[in-house]
């Protein structure tokens, strides 16, 4: 029974990311002390992007512009279909599906992770020669905090993330039980 | 025996001066330095416990103080032009100073006073009068900018204004001089028979703020100085001071000053709303500018309006009573409870104090002397709740602190005293001075936060003197005016700073920061931007010949450059109009616009905001444009060409930017 909860939890808690933010970039500088921020929600860009846009145009990096982020577009789907393996998992309780599901989320959040990096390495390294301010091309932080010029950077995950991360660790508790204890509880 | 007789003369003059007004005590100031100090100090990047509006007096503005830290933070330009924004030399707002005279870029803007909402300030708003060319101006206070100002018809000098309501139903006018109504030329000899004075009641809407001239009551031809409305049970009522009951029309300093008394005139608002809706008042032809800003599409727009109402005091029976007060009055103040109304005879010996519940006793007793033109005057005795004998010399405004004690500014004697009232919270006996302070020099206004209203925070009191002297170091003959900040929190008031103010002050305001604080407007939003000329984006620049003599160029700025920022196929002769939209969204990024050789002035063009500067092309050549306010690392970077082509000539329009 508690299992089936859990399972539930794991299947609902990425869903809140249709509300919040999955991950927050957060600059600040002297001249911004309240910081400028950036917001990556599951299907949108949300925070002031047009400011930011505004601040790298000086270092000649590319505007961001959400409608060239074609993932945007097509995680929500992810999303929902994660948790319908979850729900379905729930329902039927099968050791195998529940292991399969868990492998899957892994899989979609590690994909998500890198496909961030990527991004933000291209941000980072096609620099415009004409830039006013010449810089070397740099990784904005994907997780934690990084100097760049007169900004501090933080790339930290949001309500949406941390949710999503708490939904991975009940999953992955979940079959870590299987493993360690199936024969002794029978929890299925 | 002549000396001898020259010094019992002398010691009998000081004993008698001592009697009559007190020993002048030195400040017996029971603070060090350093805790005075410490009570003005204001540490890096904290903030002032109030915001102060000081009034600039002749130089037409509004200044914004920190108190206590005595730090000026604004000049909000009202009634003149201010080059250094372009207030009244840009397209949008020269509207704003437009009047049936004409564009008039000066005026002496003399008292501001807060917007209230049941007695007490909200900070929603803050109107202004001009004396000279008789004005009410808005001061919307979420962006510090005026947004409003409506003229006068029929007042020769708005002097007696803005004065409030209880719910800002009403901001009153009434006329300093009074004049030919309606205007007419006639020997000033015949004032008696030809001037009359106007009250003029300004209906503010609840919501917008939207100044609406009601109606006016037209009054005898006496100059009409101070203004304060009722509250609590006077709420229905405005009372004006008057002087020069003599009605005389030349050296007023000797010929106004004859009659032992002149009048408070109390206004009921409420009877003279009713008889207006009655149709009892008249409608005088006339004609005054009514100019408003309109914050979406960033311009201000005048209307011209034909007719006013006017209403006879008896056509409306019980609308005015004048109460005789000693001697020329200056200010009126109404005490938080609405009950005292204070009268500073500026040449009498005592301030005097009519009671409210009197005065509607007496009214209702019928407790009249006689009546001038409708206005019944109530007999003195009737309507008086005391006196405060010997206060000082030269009493002119008073303040309230919300315990039962009064401040009254004394000019002659140049200090405040500081008196009680039968409510105050000690139990004192009513009517005596309790404490005073010296002035540095000759105090004018002076002021409480909330000092004029219900609910006064009565924890300062500032002092405007009209003479700095040796105050602080010189600069010249022409001298800023001194301002000195008091602790008013304990039993003996305490000076603890002095700053400098600009300009004159008049009276001025004070409210808590954090009631402003929490609706300052950071930017303007792009989008929401309507001004016909704006442009949302560097895409839509464009310049347009729209005339044989006219071209129009559509502008954006965004750091660090103007769209666009090369054009050529102008003429000699050419009014150029640079309409500029600041791009940016982010607070404090506003952008400035100059171009050689404008005959206005510059433009500073705040976050989504649009700007017109009109520019005239005189003589042939390449002339630079720049942003005047250093924006960001290449702000110096931040400028353009524009090329002027012999009349004629066949240089096409051209523009761009990066090309």
């Amino acid at each position: 029974m508690k299992i089936r909860i859990l399972l539930l939890l794991s299947a609902i808690l990425p869903l809140f990311s249709f509300i919040f933010p999955l991950w927050f970039i957060r600059l600040i500088a002297p001249q911004y002390p309240e910081g400028v921020n950036l917001l990556i929600y599951i299907n949108k860009l949300g925070g002031q992007i047009d400011l930011v846009n505004g601040l790298n145009h000086y270092i000649g990096m590319k505007k961001i512009d959400p409608n060239a982020i074609t993932e945007l577009k097509f995680m929500p789907y992810i999303v929902i279909f994660l948790s319908f393996l979850g729900i379905l998992s729930a329902i039927i309780k099968n050791r195998i599906l529940i292991l399969f599901y868990f492998l899957v989320f892994s899989f979609f959040a590690i994909l998500g992770l890198w496909d961030f990096y990527k991004w933000e390495y291209d941000y980072g390294h096609n620099l415009s020669p004409d830039a006013p301010i010449k810089i070397e091309p740099f990784q904005p932080p994907l997780f934690g905090i990084k100097k760049l010029l007169n900004f501090t950077v933080y790339s930290f995950p949001h309500i949406g993330g941390w949710l999503i991360i708490l939904a991975w660790i009940i999953l992955f508790c979940i079959n870590v039980c299987y493993v360690k204890f199936e024969k002794a509880y029978k929890v299925v | 025996m002549k000396s001898k007789t020259i010094f019992i003369l002398g010691v009998g003059a000081i004993v008698f001066a001592l009697a009559l007004y007190g020993c002048p005590k030195k400040q017996t100031s029971n603070l060090s330095i350093e805790a005075s100090a410490k009570k003005v100090y204001v540490p890096p990047g904290k903030y002032d416990e109030f915001y102060g509006f000081l009034s600039g007096g002749f130089s037409g503005q509004l200044m914004v103080y920190g108190i206590p830290s005595g730090r000026l933070f604004k000049i909000i330009p009202v009634f003149s032009v201010w080059p250094e924004n372009g207030y009244g030399f840009s397209e949008e707002t020269k509207p704003l100073l437009m009047t049936s005279h004409g564009f008039i870029p000066w005026d002496d803007y003399h008292h501001p006073e807060l917007s209230q909402t049941n007695g007490v300030p909200d900070g929603r708003w803050i109107f202004g009068n001009s004396n000279n060319t008789p004005r009410v101006a808005r001061i919307d206070l979420r962006t510090f900018t005026t947004v409003e100002i409506i003229e006068i018809p029929n007042s020769g000098g708005n002097h007696s204004s803005p004065f409030i309501t209880e719910n800002t139903e009403y901001v009153v006018a009434g006329t300093r001089f009074s004049v030919p109504i309606p205007q007419k030329d006639v020997p000033i000899s015949s004032y008696k028979e030809n001037f009359k004075g106007v009250l003029s009641f300004i209906k503010v809407d609840p919501n917008s703020g939207r100044m609406d001239l009601a109606f006016q009551l037209l009054v005898p031809g006496f100059n009409y100085d101070l203004a304060h409305c009722g509250k609590g049970p006077s709420h229905d009522w405005c009372f004006f001071t008057s002087y020069n009951t003599e009605q005389a029309y030349t050296l007023l300093e000797i010929n106004a000053s004859k009659n032992d008394k002149d009048f408070i005139i109390a206004v009921n608002w409420k009877k003279a709303e009713q008889c207006v809706a009655e149709g009892k008042a008249q409608t005088f032809k006339t004609e005054y500018y009514h100019n408003y800003y309109d914050e979406k599409k960033h311009q201000a727009f005048s209307e011209i309006k034909k007719e006013v109402k006017v209403l006879l005091p008896k056509d409306c029976p019980g609308v005015a009573y004048y109460l005789p007060t000693p001697k020329s009055p200056h200010g009126v103040d109404v005490d938080p409870t609405g009950e005292y109304i204070v009268g500073g005879g500026k040449l009498a010996t005592v301030i005097l104090v009519h009671s409210f519940s009197k005065m509607l006793k007496a009214i209702e007793n019928k407790d009249f002397i006689g009546e001038i033109e409708g206005i019944p005057i109530i007999k003195y005795e009737s309507v008086i709740a005391g006196e405060v004998q010997n206060p000082c010399l030269g009493p002119l405004h008073t303040e309230f602190d919300g315990k039962g004690f009064a401040y009254t500014s004394c000019f002659v004697s140049s200090e405040v005293v500081k008196w009680t009232l039968p409510n105050n919270e000690k139990k004192l006996e009513p009517f005596k001075v309790i404490d005073r302070v010296p002035a540095y020099y000759s105090v004018g206004h002076i002021m409480i936060p909330g000092g004029d209203s219900k609910k006064p925070w009565g924890k300062y009191l500032i002092i405007m003197n009209k003479i700095t002297k040796d105050r602080a170091l010189p600069v010249g003959p022409e001298l800023p005016q001194n301002a000195q900040l008091v602790d008013i929190s304990g039993d003996k008031m305490v000076i603890l700073s002095e700053f400098p103010t600009l300009g004159e002050p008049h009276y001025a305001q004070g409210i808590p920061s954090e009631i402003l604080m929490k609706n300052q407007v950071k930017i303007y939003p792009l989008n929401e931007n309507q001004n016909p000329y704006a442009i949302k984006s560097e895409k839509e620049a464009k310049v347009v010949r729209t005339g044989a003599y006219r071209v129009d160029v559509y502008m954006t700025s965004i750091r660090s450059h103007f769209t666009p920022d090369n054009i050529e196929g102008i003429q000699v002769g050419d009014t150029v109009y640079f309409h500029v939209t600041n791009l940016e969204q982010d607070w404090d990024i506003p952008h400035g616009f100059s171009v050689y050789g404008a005959e206005n002035a510059e433009l500073l063009i705040m976050p989504g905001e649009t700007r017109t500067l009109k520019w005239i092309a005189k003589k042939e050549g390449v002339y630079p444009f720049y942003c005047t306010d250093f924006c960001s690392a290449l702000h110096q970077e931040m400028q353009g060409y524009i090329r002027v082509s012999p009349r004629g000539s066949n240089v096409a329009i051209k523009y761009s930017t990066g090309q």
